[in-house]
């Protein structure tokens, strides 16, 4: 372990533990948080690491305070994180849109289990994903990152960070129970200072700062408490200032900014994973675990001389619809199998837009697909003429 | 600083203040001017670093005090205020973070914020506009309504007994607890003093008109109005115990210094925790 505290080599560790390693390993050094299953042992492992490498854990009242905290704590400079499952996901969304107005950097992770309400609170579900994409009310784009294994949750953690910071917003890390809760290699390499993103800060004191003035980039430069800036920021609708304006001109500026510092950087923002895509006709989109059964059926299915690939989302949100759209004029069918009722099909099938078949494979939660399923599927759309 | 000297006076708090955006919102009238003027002030005489102050409200007319303050200041959700300025102060402690909000904001919805934050004894101070009402909204009834006023959502009367906040505040574990009325400016802004120069968690109430609203359904449709009422109706009684503190609506309301305790803070016991940390990493 190198002085700086954050733990690198290999470690066998579950998906939980890994999400905190790698947020410590990003330069976390804040959590607020409240205990709920599946999403628990982050909380308890942030609550034994933050104090070791001079952070502050802190245990909320509830996960409404837990999400205001941490945008409290980004504000002061510090990077910060939470982490929750359904029921805490729906009570932060207020505050997830504050953090979308003031422009706060932070990381929020929901460890996904089956709803609605307290459902199936220790098995998984991936049924929040709309949600992360429109929970909070008003018009917003948001990034959203979906871990496929432990590895991925030490690895998407410090995307999380960094994404957070640069494009100044909270980001969503969409993980599951299985994922949360399953053991495997975990490799930590040593995390260099040029592999981490800070914000970009106004000079301290520097006189005339505004604090939403961008310098041409869509990402303003954030002031932090205590720096003698003496700023105001708000959740109301506002200026260069930061001060409200209560016009639909400024309320049209402002929600310009901020979708187009997501959309404009779509390309930067998404991550795809391609498996066996070559000459692929009928793609799999599928993410998180689900991916990894999906790869398997894929692979299955080119055993039997079916031309099946897997596309793996680990970028959710912003969608990666300009690939999908790519695909669709080449493939015959896009299968979906996602752990809820139909969630990211419809992204799939708006962006297919009738030039491919797209057909979902859904499950209500509570275990994973069976391969044998998704192999169904891919040998329905096969037989398609 | 003396009153007469009104030049001194008014550069005194003009440093402070965001004078580009005034004219403010409140009514006139209102007592959250009042208030915040007091409060500037304190700023002031309690000679703080000014770079090192935060501001954070939530939602109301008083939520509003974070917009006009030259300071690091932050408007964030209804309720939310403490929280927020919890990770604020966790995260710097050298900063002195002030909550300023309404009755609604902090009580009702922040309830439960205020009474954990007590509870912690976090280096925070919090001033409450007590207005009895949701002024911002339109004066419907609040958690300090006193039984039987009118509200815009209690036509026949409150039906629903109110909190005494120095109790409740007192019962959750707050070091320093005050109530001031708009019409003790002064008392209140050596109290601000007093609250912003101690470690803890401190808690104000100030009882303050909302004559557009709460004031003109019930009898008091003037700011005067209810200064006339605070004049007749206040009692100083510093130390008073919390079950003296109820506020009702026509008997005396009590105010003055009710709790000033020193122990341990949020603070001091994070130290403690960072010291046992100090161990190798368990694998
Ligand atoms: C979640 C949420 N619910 C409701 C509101 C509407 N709202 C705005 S201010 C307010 C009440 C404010 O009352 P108080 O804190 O006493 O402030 P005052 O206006 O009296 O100063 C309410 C209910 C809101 N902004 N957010
Ligand atoms: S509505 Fe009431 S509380 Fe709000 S500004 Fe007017 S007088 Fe003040
Ligand atoms: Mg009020």
């Amino acid at each position: 372990m190198p002085d700086n505290g954050c733990l690198t080599g290999e470690f066998f560790m579950n998906g939980d533990n890994a999400c905190a390693e790698g947020a410590i390993s990003a330069g976390c050094r804040f959590f607020a948080g409240y205990p709920i299953t599946p999403a628990t042992e982050i909380a308890e492992r942030m609550s034994r690491r933050l104090p070791v490498v001079g952070g502050t854990y802190i245990q909320m009242e509830d996960e409404i305070a837990s999400m205001a905290a941490i945008l409290g704590a980004s504000w002061a400079g510090v990077k910060a994180m939470t982490s929750t499952s359904g029921p805490g996901f729906s009570l932060m969304m207020e505050n997830i849109g504050l953090g979308i107005m003031l422009e706060t950097p932070c990381v929020v992770v929901n460890i996904q289990r089956a709803g609605p309400s307290t459902g199936l609170p220790t098995l998984i579900g991936q049924q929040d994903i709309m949600q992360a994409r429109w929970g909070s009310h008003g018009s917003y784009e948001i990034i959203a990152l979906s871990p496929d294994s432990p590895q991925q949750m030490f690895d998407l953690t410090i995307k999380a960070f960094n994404l957070s910071e640069k494009y100044r917003l909270p980001v969503l890390i969409m993980s599951d129970e299985v994922v949360g809760h399953m053991s495997e290699k975990v490799v930590m390499p040593e995390i260099r200072t040029e592999d981490l993103f800070y914000r970009e800060m106004p000079q301290k004191g520097a006189a005339g700062y505004l604090p939403y003035k961008t310098n041409g980039s869509l990402v303003p430069p954030m002031a932090i408490a205590g720096q003698g800036h003496h700023f105001h920021v708000t959740g109301l609708t506002h200026d260069e200032r930061g001060y409200p304006v209560m016009t639909s001109r400024a309320q049209d500026q402002l929600i310009t900014r901020l979708v187009d510092k997501i959309r404009l950087n779509a390309d930067d923002i998404i991550m795809c994973n391609d498996y066996m895509m070559e000459g692929a006709e009928i793609v799999v989109v599928a993410y998180g675990i689900t991916a990894r059964i999906a790869q398997f059926a894929v692979k299955q299915a080119r055993e039997q001389g079916i031309k099946a690939g897997c596309l793996q989302l680990v970028t959710l949100w912003p969608f990666a619809e300009r690939r999908i759209g790519q695909l669709a004029s080449q493939v015959k069918a896009f299968v979906v199998p996602e752990i809820n009722r139909g969630q990211i099909v419809y992204e799939v099938e708006r962006c297919a837009c009738g030039r491919a078949r797209t057909l979902l494979v859904p499950h209500s939660g509570g275990e994973v697909h069976k391969p044998a399923i998704i192999s169904a599927a891919i040998r329905e759309c096969h037989a398609d003429r | 600083m003396q009153i007469d000297d009104v030049t001194s006076y008014e550069r005194s708090i003009a440093k402070y203040l965001r004078q580009d955006r005034l004219p403010h919102i409140w009514c006139a009238g209102c007592g959250i001017g009042p208030v915040l003027n007091c409060f500037l002030r304190a700023i002031d005489s309690a000679e703080l670093n000014p770079d090192l102050v935060s501001v954070v409200s939530g939602i109301g007319c008083s939520g509003r005090v974070a917009g006009y303050v030259k300071l690091d200041s932050f408007h964030t959700t209804h309720g939310r205020a403490i929280p927020f300025a919890t990770g604020l102060k966790l995260a710097n402690p050298q900063l002195k973070t002030v909550v300023f909000s309404g009755d609604g904001d902090l009580v009702a919805i922040g309830g439960n914020h205020l009474i954990h934050a007590a509870r912690r004894n976090i280096d925070m101070t919090v001033i409450c506009i007590n207005n009895f009402t949701y002024g911002m909204t339109g004066g419907q009834v609040g958690p300090t309504a006193p039984l039987d006023v009118r509200t815009a959502t209690t036509p026949y009367g409150n039906f629903e007994p109110p909190f005494n906040l120095p109790w409740l505040l007192h019962a959750s574990g707050a070091s320093y607890i005050a109530r001031w009325t708009v019409l003790h400016l002064h008392q209140l802004e050596l109290t601000i003093v007093e609250a912003l120069r101690r470690p803890g968690f401190s808690f104000i109430e100030v009882i303050s008109p909302c004559p557009a609203i709460y004031g003109r359904m019930n009898k008091e449709p003037e700011g005067l109005d209810s200064l006339r009422n605070y004049i007749k109706r206040s009692v100083i009684k510093h130390g008073a115990g919390p079950r003296e503190t109820a506020i009702d609506h026509k008997g005396p309301i009590v105010v003055g210094k009710f709790l000033d305790i020193d122990q341990p803070t949020l603070q001091d016991h994070l130290i403690g925790v960072a010291a046992k940390a100090k161990k190798p990493v368990k694998k």
